[in-house]
């Protein structure tokens, strides 16, 4: 299946709305979970989840029931969201090849500190004219942040591939784009760190001091 | 298969200047971390008893060693990269020189297998002279070993 045919497959509401909320779960969900989550019965979750699978959107596997022992019943299916990245753009773009060859170059030259700037600066020039709360921004630029013990974690890496190659300068350049933003919103930057986590963005903010 | 890893550094300065004193300061606590880290099985040691005494060689002054196992790339990959280490690993300029050679490898021993730091060493040399294979390689140009390479089936969560 092409991404555009994968993609397709999210021409249905009810779709739509299982894969954000399995996505947004930030990990495996149940059928009955997701079903309740959409407004439909069991069985049409399950129907268009397995579908979404197909498609490629998420993954399936299977978790024990938590009651052991006869009667407790067949394993529960549950699903998380794929690791793949599709995308599909009209008329065809690749940024992300360029992207990657030009880290490489920034790494080889030893240009850390200018891309760090210069991530910086388009930070800044986002939130300008913004008047948005933070977790606001990064929610739309798809870092999917989330609060956690009184500090907002993000749960997705918007440069996932690039980091893979290069992770230390695509996780600083990250960090300081974070801070431009905050910058650029009138707050402190300090308040974005560096706290990397497996399989989440390298990025934390802690708390306002307002609150 | 379990992954070795060996990584050179040429200081800046000697050890006990105040340059590196923030790097010594770190010692102790990445040290920690890394024995602690899932997947980590082994990290050559000065001394048992010392945490941020480095290894003693002969392969030049003002080399720093760095030589461990690991479980799979995954485990390492989380701890250089994914964990608190990141943020040491970002001040390195501050106290290493940049050079244009790989100053990392890595390779595939078998399980139970400690390594020494002469084949380590060797390896590095091979990665520099021929480039990256499966018998030294990076993680940019990573080689699986034969059992991680099966077909990744879906695999129960």
């Amino acid at each position: 299946m092409s991404d555009l045919e994968a993609l397709a497959q999210l021409n249905d509401p009810v779709r739509r709305s299982l894969y954000a909320f399995v996505s947004a779960s930030g990990g495996e969900v149940g059928r009955g979970e997701a079903a309740a989550a959409a407004g439909v019965s069991r069985t049409l979750a399950a129907h268009h989840l397995d579908k979404l699978v197909e498609a490629g959107l998420l993954e399936a596997g299977f978790r024990a029931q938590e009651r052991k022992g006869p009667g407790s019943g067949r394993p529960a299916k549950v699903y998380r969201r794929a690791r793949a990245e599709l995308s599909v753009s009209l008329p065809p773009r690749d940024y992300g090849s360029l992207a990657s060859v030009l880290a490489e170059v920034v790494d080889l030259l030893g240009g850390e500190e200018q891309a760090e700037e210069a991530a910086r600066g388009m930070g800044r020039r986002l939130a300008a004219g913004r008047e948005a709360d933070a977790v606001e921004v990064l929610r739309e630029r798809g870092y999917e942040p989330y609060a956690e013990e009184g500090e907002v974690r993000q749960r997705n890496c918007p440069f996932h591939a690039l980091a893979e190659r290069q992770p230390l300068l695509v996780c600083s350049m990250n960090l300081a784009l974070c801070q431009g933003l905050l910058e650029g919103l009138g707050q402190d930057p300090g308040r974005a760190r560096l706290d990397p986590r497996p399989g989440e963005c390298c990025v934390a903010l802690s708390k306002t001091n307002e609150n | 298969m379990h992954l070795a890893q060996l990584n050179i550094a040429h200081l800046r300065a000697p050890l006990d200047t105040p340059e590196l004193a923030d790097f010594v300061a770190n010692l102790e606590p990445v040290n920690l971390l890394s024995d602690a880290a899932p997947g980590f099985v082994w990290r050559l040691k000065e001394s048992e008893s010392d945490p941020t005494a480095t290894v003693q060689h002969e392969y030049g002054d003002h080399l720093v060693i760095n030589f461990s196992v690991w479980e799979s790339r995954e485990t390492l990959w989380n701890f250089v990269y994914k964990s608190p280490h990141m943020a040491v690993l970002r001040r390195r300029r501050e106290w290493f020189l940049r050079i244009a050679d790989p100053y990392s490898v890595m390779w595939w021993v078998p399980e139970g297998t400690i390594p020494s730091l002469a084949e380590g060493m060797a390896r590095l040399e091979r990665l520099r002279a021929e480039g990256p294979g499966p018998e030294a390689f990076t993680f940019k140009d990573f080689y699986c070993s034969r059992e991680t390479c099966s077909p990744a089936a879906m695999q129960p969560l």
